[in-house]
């Protein structure tokens, strides 16, 4: 099976109208010496039939959620309803195949969608000004961690244990080449314990955190200010449906996660950085951004804006080498949310959190089941299990139940576990009573 | 060739098929209290906000999002589609960025319940097939550029640069040398993402220049090489579409001062089993699989930069990879003295996969012939523009060649950026313009392999009509396209990122 609709006589004859005599003449600027003698050592082509037999065999050899494995795993990435809008609207292949919107007359609908994403983002944060979209929360959070280091020209950065272990893992990476230092704030009870006195770039605070629990943002926040850093939260698009918004407690950026809205589990990609900061920061916006203007007839366009910021324009001096970004998530994200509307999306926190909550109480009347920390919770909550987490993700697994994420060392061994609006009180009774025979 | 029958491939005038109307945005479109979301009947108690949560947390107004009817919605985004040109509307000729045709195949191999429904914290034993699937991509790749292991977490090829930079620091650090090696040689015709992932890799920049035959200048690099030196960064073919033919000599004197190269994938789609950048000698590739392997770029993303390396860089990178244990199952397992995690999770999953699709769809003989016509479609088109345009490096090209508005504009005044608006007329997607920074006027054209020779035709006839044209008209264009030029320096000077933003007076 091959793609290239040239017939061999066209082939022929584009050769001579060139003056060349083969296909290997086009290749004469290649040193002979460097030639892969035999071609490529991989197999042949096959039939579209064969490559869906092919992926027929990946697909069974996993054990995907759904009505047969039920699941109670979050820790970021998380099984919610996506309504059949979002893959016919978002998927359609005007907004799949196009390129990044570098001829802003032809690239419209990717440009108004993102200008209308952009202001879902800052209406969920509390924020003035969101990207375009960054790669994933991580991502997100690299480059939020970046801005700070330059604006305050500081190079510590407080890190609660709050924050996602594994955003902290590639913060950890990355700081490796800009050279800043991460300062590792622990959890008290849950909740992260911050040094009262230094000079930090920014704290970096997730809330809910890692273990489902609300921090006090609004006291993170006066801190920072009081040290003269900036206040980076970590906020989850679901939960900003009920609670007060990260922008409107103190926070100079706000990342966070946006798979959500959007995204299936899909092994945890391709997911979606959401980034929004107060207006004061525009300059230092780390990827694209699109601003509304006017054509040549004055009618209404959007464009690509800021542009001076970006790897294209500013090379070695720029602050960010984001270029390819996530554009397509951040459509579905918009198709996803637009259908939640107002409404829909108190109404899906809600749902969530309801559902936690009667999850968590009847948990925690299995006798040995204990919270692994005090704090309150909203969506997400750990437990303090009478038998190894890991093993009773093992046990429950038999059971039909992705039990939750068993939990590091680092915060005690406990396991994770999120309940979305999909779980019925079915499915969650059912999931209690497996829970307590796998933990005797 | 002719050019004036309608063929197989035929022309792609899609523009009039986009829509002229401005579409309002959501938020025009709502009306309170309109609802499209519906939830399942769950059993859950009906806790209030209230009782769920803290009060110094709970927001006391819903948050606004938009209030529209599904059917409004539908027609909105349908709408919005209506006013975006895409490769499935017709020929995308954007230099360095291989639009080439995505195949439907590779949509529906990945859209399985038995990928997409897989959480990425479930234990290994419940994610086998993805496992599988990465570890067969991981070493197809490597097959392809000639390398010994890779790391598929890369999310884009940017990342991938900032990947392979991490790389050779943890290379060097091991030998005792991260202090002493502080210098990164970039070409002077590279991309911009290259130096902004050599800083914030913690290296400094040195640039070098081209000679006139738009290659990489022996003598200067000489020149710049030291024992300071961490490595080097090139794309080959290089951004003029030309093959660094003393790529061997340029391998062969970085290594000499014990740096790195570094190879940028943007230009793998001209080399396909010709030959591989393992066999030229680089130490570290990342692919843009959303270029060469037709993972569609969805407006700007998501992609996929995979990074693979030789063996003896194979013990950084980053972890966890899926790698076959002898008894066949999949374990996740993180290099010995790994870089780190450079994603959240394994990289763009679904996009990985679209790519495996593709691969094995063509196999080791499609792919040689993806390169063999994308390279004598560059070529042919090269050939019929010659005489139109100026073409400053005029020799047998990759797959995408430079060309130059400079003497248009003298003569006629048109510029490289009023082809490109006067090109969106005729039913094209324009060039890349203004790149690489050592062309003057600069029009980068790489047609792909995917378009027919029909289409290259009417292309070529297009671009030399253009040429013909006035000034006056090349400023007007486009004028069938969904908007005019629109004001950049307005939207810059009065910045309304968002709907709220927005004054009222605009």
């Amino acid at each position: 099976m091959h793609f290239v609709p040239h017939t061999d006589a066209e082939l022929a004859e584009m050769l001579t109208s060139i003056g060349l005599s083969s296909i290997d003449e086009l290749f004469d600027a290649v040193p002979a010496a460097l030639r892969l003698a035999g071609g490529l050592d991989l197999a042949p082509g096959l039939a579209e039939a064969d490559v869906a037999v092919c992926f027929d065999a990946y697909a069974a050899a996993n054990r995907p959620v759904g009505r047969d494995f039920v699941c109670f795993a979050g820790a970021g990435a998380y099984d919610h309803d996506i309504p059949s809008v979002v893959g016919r609207l978002a998927y359609r292949s005007e907004f799949v195949t196009a390129y990044t919107p570098y001829q802003p007359e032809v690239a419209q609908g990717v440009l108004q969608a993102l200008f209308e994403y952009q202001t879902l983002v800052c209406r969920l944060f509390g924020t003035d000004v969101a990207n375009a979209s960054l790669y994933d929360g991580a991502s997100a959070c690299v480059e939020a961690v970046n801005l700070a280091v330059a604006s305050t020209r500081r190079s510590d950065v407080w890190v609660s244990r709050g924050l996602h272990p594994q955003w902290r893992q590639v913060l950890a990476t990355m700081a490796v080449g800009t050279g800043h230092d991460l300062v590792d704030v622990a959890l008290d009870d849950g909740l992260s314990s911050w040094p009262a006195d230094g000079q930090p770039a920014a704290i970096v605070v997730q809330s809910p955190n890692y273990l489902g629990c609300l921090e006090d943002v609004a006291a993170a926040g006066e801190l920072a200010r009081s040290l003269g850093g900036l206040l980076i939260v970590a906020a989850d698009p679901v939960s900003a449906g009920l609670l007060t918004s990260p922008g409107s407690l103190g926070a100079d950026v706000v990342v966070g996660e946006g798979q959500p809205f959007g995204a299936s589990l899909s092994l945890g990609g391709p997911y979606l950085g959401l980034f929004a900061c107060r207006k004061e920061h525009v300059r230092r916006l780390p990827g694209r951004l699109v601003g509304e203007t006017v054509d040549t007839e004055g009618r209404r366009a959007y464009v690509t804006t800021l542009r001076t910021r970006e790897q294209d324009i500013r090379r070695e001096k720029a602050s960010s080498n984001v270029c390819t970004n996530q554009t397509l998530m951040a459509v579905a994200f918009l198709v996803h949310l637009g259908w939640l509307g107002t409404a829909g999306l108190r109404e899906l926190a809600l749902r969530c959190a309801r559902g936690t909550r009667y999850c968590r109480e009847a948990l925690l009347a299995i006798d040995g089941v204990e919270p692994l920390v005090g704090a309150p919770v909203l969506r997400e909550f750990a437990v303090r299990t009478p038998v190894a987490a890991d093993v009773v993700v093992e046990r429950m697994a038999e059971e039909g139940f992705l039990a939750g994420v068993a939990l590091g060392e680092e915060y005690g061994e406990g396991l994770l576990i999120a309940v979305t609006e999909k779980r019925t009180s079915g499915e969650i009774d059912a999931y209690v009573n497996a829970f307590e025979k796998v933990v005797r | 060739m002719t050019t004036t029958q309608p063929a197989a491939g035929g022309r792609a005038t899609s523009a009039p098929l986009m829509g002229r109307e401005s579409e309002p945005t959501l938020f025009e479109l709502s009306s309170p209290g309109r609802i499209s979301a519906n939830f399942r009947i769950t059993g859950v108690p009906e806790w209030t906000a209230e009782e769920l949560v803290p009060a110094a947390h709970l927001r006391d107004t819903p948050t606004p999002v938009a209030e529209v009817s599904e059917r409004d919605l539908v027609a909105h985004m349908t709408r919005l589609s209506h006013r975006q040109f895409s490769v499935d509307l017709g020929a995308y000729p954007l230099g360095s960025c291989t639009m080439k045709y995505n195949p439907k195949l590779c949509d529906d191999a990945v859209a399985r319940s038995g990928l997409a429904d897989v959480h990425p914290a479930a234990p290994p034993a419940m994610t086998q097939g993805w496992m599988a699937l990465l570890a067969d991509l991981e070493s197809a790749l490597c097959r392809i550029t000639g390398m010994a292991a890779a790391t598929l977490q890369p999310p884009a090829g940017a990342a991938g640069e900032l990947t392979g930079l991490l790389l050779m620091r943890a290379f060097h650090g091991a030998a005792g040398e991260d202090g002493r090696r502080r210098r990164v040689l970039i070409p002077d015709s590279a991309h911009g993402t290259n130096p902004a992932s050599v800083t914030l890799g913690g290296y400094e920049v040195t640039q070098v220049p081209s000679d006139d035959r738009g290659c990489v200048d022996l003598a200067a690099l000489a020149d710049r090489l030291d024992d300071d030196v961490a490595g080097i960064m090139l794309t080959n073919p290089n951004t003029l579409g030309l093959f660094e033919e003393d790529i061997v000599a340029i391998a062969g004197a970085v290594h000499e001062v014990g740096g790195l190269l570094y190879y940028d994938g943007a230009n793998l789609n001209a080399i396909l089993g010709v030959t591989r950048p393992g066999d030229m000698g680089f130490d570290i590739v990342h692919m843009n699989l959303h270029k060469t392997f037709a993972v569609p770029h969805g407006g700007g993303g998501p992609g996929a930069g995979p990074v693979a390396v030789t063996s003896r860089l194979a013990p950084y990178l980053p972890g966890p990879r899926p790698v076959a244990t002898p008894q066949g199952a999949y374990e996740w397992v993180e290099p010995e003295h790994s870089i780190g995690r450079i994603h959240s999770w394994h990289g763009n999953a679904l996009a990985l996969a679209r790519a495996w699709s593709y691969i094995l769809a063509n196999g080791g003989d499609g792919l040689r012939r993806v390169s063999d016509a994308a390279v004598l479609n560059a070529n042919w088109l090269r050939h019929q523009l010659r005489g139109t345009y100026d073409i400053p490096y005029d020799r047998p090209c990759m797959h995408e060649f430079v060309a130059s508005a400079t003497n248009l504009k003298r003569t006629t005044g048109l510029r490289a950026l009023d082809v490109a608006k006067r090109l969106l007329e005729e039913g094209f997607h324009a060039p890349t313009t203004y790149f690489p920074l050592i062309v003057e006027e600069a029009l980068m054209i790489e047609p792909t392999e995917t378009e027919s020779p029909q289409t290259l035709a009417a292309l070529a006839d297009a671009l030399v009509r253009i040429a013909a044209d006035s000034g006056e008209n090349g400023r007007a264009a486009p004028r069938t396209a969904p908007v005019g030029r629109v004001d950049e320096a307005r939207a810059a000077r009065q910045l309304v990122p968002t709907w709220d933003a927005r004054p009222a007076d605009l």
